[in-house]
């Protein structure tokens, strides 16, 4: 028995959102009289941070503090439209909607400010701590609260603000048939490395090493846990785990946690990650998102990491070990690669 | 059937309720006693996040029968804060992202609950060992291992 390591790489060209145009996202932004803000979306977060992060987006357009925000989202009945949470959409689809409902919802702020401070709105500025004063003289000041106040009770004014993304749809070139897939795309490249035993056919993983071209990190933090969860999630779409192992027949299928294969804490390795941030033109202040491809580079830098190590080519997911013996047997034992 | 009547100590306070022969601990603590934090994931002991601690011990409260724990004393998640604190191992979670859609996290919890109270200074492999009977998606793991060591270390925000 031998173990026999093997490196791997594989480069991914991500589109952010759904291919060809459309998918829209909206969302609506008012203030209460308190002067907090409600963002109201339909968009889910399923922890990937889609409130943390539109909560910042709409903090930062309308410039008060981020704690003066707060995102209200998950109820389809009530909250504006929203494609869905896929396609690695949220940060980019809906962050553009609540940048300009944001941006509308300042605008009506600023005047109801105007008003009150008797000056004209084009003068005011925010301090992005919850007041807003005239430019240059900081003194000449009304605090966000005191606005929504004012607007509520005394203006008769809803700060408040409409926001939708609508990515235009695209045309078709009538001589080569060429259309534009997408306006945005992130990028990423992912080394993994491997031991693979050839007498039983086991994978483990040794270490990952990755960069991401992601636009602007939104939340460098979030976008962090995304990269290390989603690329767990790509170790388990390639080693792992199947609805169908036995396809076609479903009575082999797992049917539980138990029997749905999965790496444990024990299954995971060093993954050491770059992120790098080229600001995207039509990203909310510059973000793609990072989204499906935490997970995607990982499957074929996986793959060819095991050839490296045995010089077998398993293109059928998940690569388990009865495929790797099996491979292994049919080419009359390992063969291990030249190491880049 | 008739009702079984059964007092136990949870989180330090006692209670008494009736249950029906066959019921769960996991139901019992939620549907009687109201503590909706050991969560129902697959019922059938696969998934951990059911996760409490009896008498100081870890249990999967879904495979456990309400009627033996009377007389005992159960932990949840809901009594981990101290006061209007965070629990260190709650606080390091959060400090680590430990969790996304946090499903997991109250099971993850008791687990590393009941590996610090007995091994206040865990190695990594005993770390890993202690939360390999709890499944999470989201994570990656990672942030959890590093948020419980983390704990243990006290290097833990305050």
């Amino acid at each position: 028995m031998t173990r026999h390591r093997g490196r791997g790489m594989a480069s991914i060209n991500y589109p952010i959102g759904m291919n060809l145009g459309g998918d829209p996202s909206q969302a609506l932004v008012h203030s209460n009289p308190s002067g907090k803000f409600t963002v109201a979306l339909s968009s889910i977060d399923l922890g990937q941070g889609m409130k943390s992060v539109t909560r910042q987006i709409c903090a930062e357009t309308l410039g008060v503090p981020v704690e003066d925000v707060y995102v209200d989202t998950a109820d389809s009945d009530t909250g504006p439209h929203c494609m869905g949470s896929f396609a690695s959409r949220g940060t980019h689809r809906v962050g553009n909607a609540v940048m300009a409902a944001a941006r509308e919802a300042r605008g009506v702020m600023m005047e109801a400010a105007a008003e009150e401070l008797e000056v004209n709105a084009a003068d005011l500025e925010t301090d992005g701590r919850g007041n807003i004063h005239v430019k240059g003289a900081p003194h000449r000041s009304i605090s966000t609260k005191d606005v929504a106040i004012a607007a509520q009770f005394k203006q008769g004014k809803t700060i408040s603000g409409r926001g939708i993304f609508l990515v235009p749809l695209s045309e078709v070139n009538p001589e080569t048939g060429e259309m534009s897939p997408a306006t945005c795309y992130a990028h990423a490249c992912l080394v993994a490395e491997v031991d693979v035993d050839d007498e039983t056919g086991e994978v483990a993983m040794v270490r990952m090493d990755s960069a991401y071209e992601l636009g602007r990190a939104l939340n460098p933090r979030l976008v962090e846990q995304q990269l290390v969860g989603g690329a767990w999630m790509g170790v388990s779409h390639a080693l792992y785990e199947t609805p169908e192992p036995y396809y076609p027949d479903p009575v082999h299928g797992p049917r539980d946690f138990v029997e749905y294969l999965m790496p444990g804490p024990g299954d995971i390795c060093p993954h050491d990650i770059a992120v790098l941030e080229r600001p995207a033109p039509d990203g909310p202040f510059g973000a793609k998102g990072p989204g499906e491809m935490c997970a995607n580079p990982v499957l074929p830098a996986v793959a060819n990491a095991i050839f490296n190590a045995v010089g077998v080519r398993i293109d059928d997911l998940p690569i388990t070990p009865e495929k790797v013996l099996r491979a292994i047997k049919a080419q009359g034992g390992a063969r291990p690669q030249a190491r880049r | 059937m008739s009702k079984i009547p059964l007092q136990f100590r949870h989180n330090g306070r006692d209670v008494a309720i009736f249950v029906d022969g066959g019921t769960n601990l996991l139901v019992a603590l939620r549907e009687l006693i109201g503590d909706m934090t050991p969560k129902f994931g697959c019922g059938q002991g696969g998934c951990g996040t059911c996760s409490v601690l009896i008498d100081g011990e870890l249990h999967l409260s879904c495979l456990t029968l309400a009627e033996t724990v009377g007389g005992r004393s159960i932990e949840t998640l809901d009594g981990m804060k101290q006061g209007p604190n965070l629990h260190p191992l709650q606080r390091a979670f959060a400090d680590h992202f430990a969790a996304q859609c946090g499903y997991c996290t109250p099971g993850m919890l008791m687990a590393a609950k009941a590996l610090l109270d007995r091994n206040p200074s865990p190695s990594r492999d005993e770390v890993v060992e202690a939360i390999s009977g709890n499944i999470c998606r989201c994570t990656g793991y990672e942030p959890i291992i590093n948020a419980i060591l983390a704990a243990a270390g006290g290097r833990v925000s305050a």
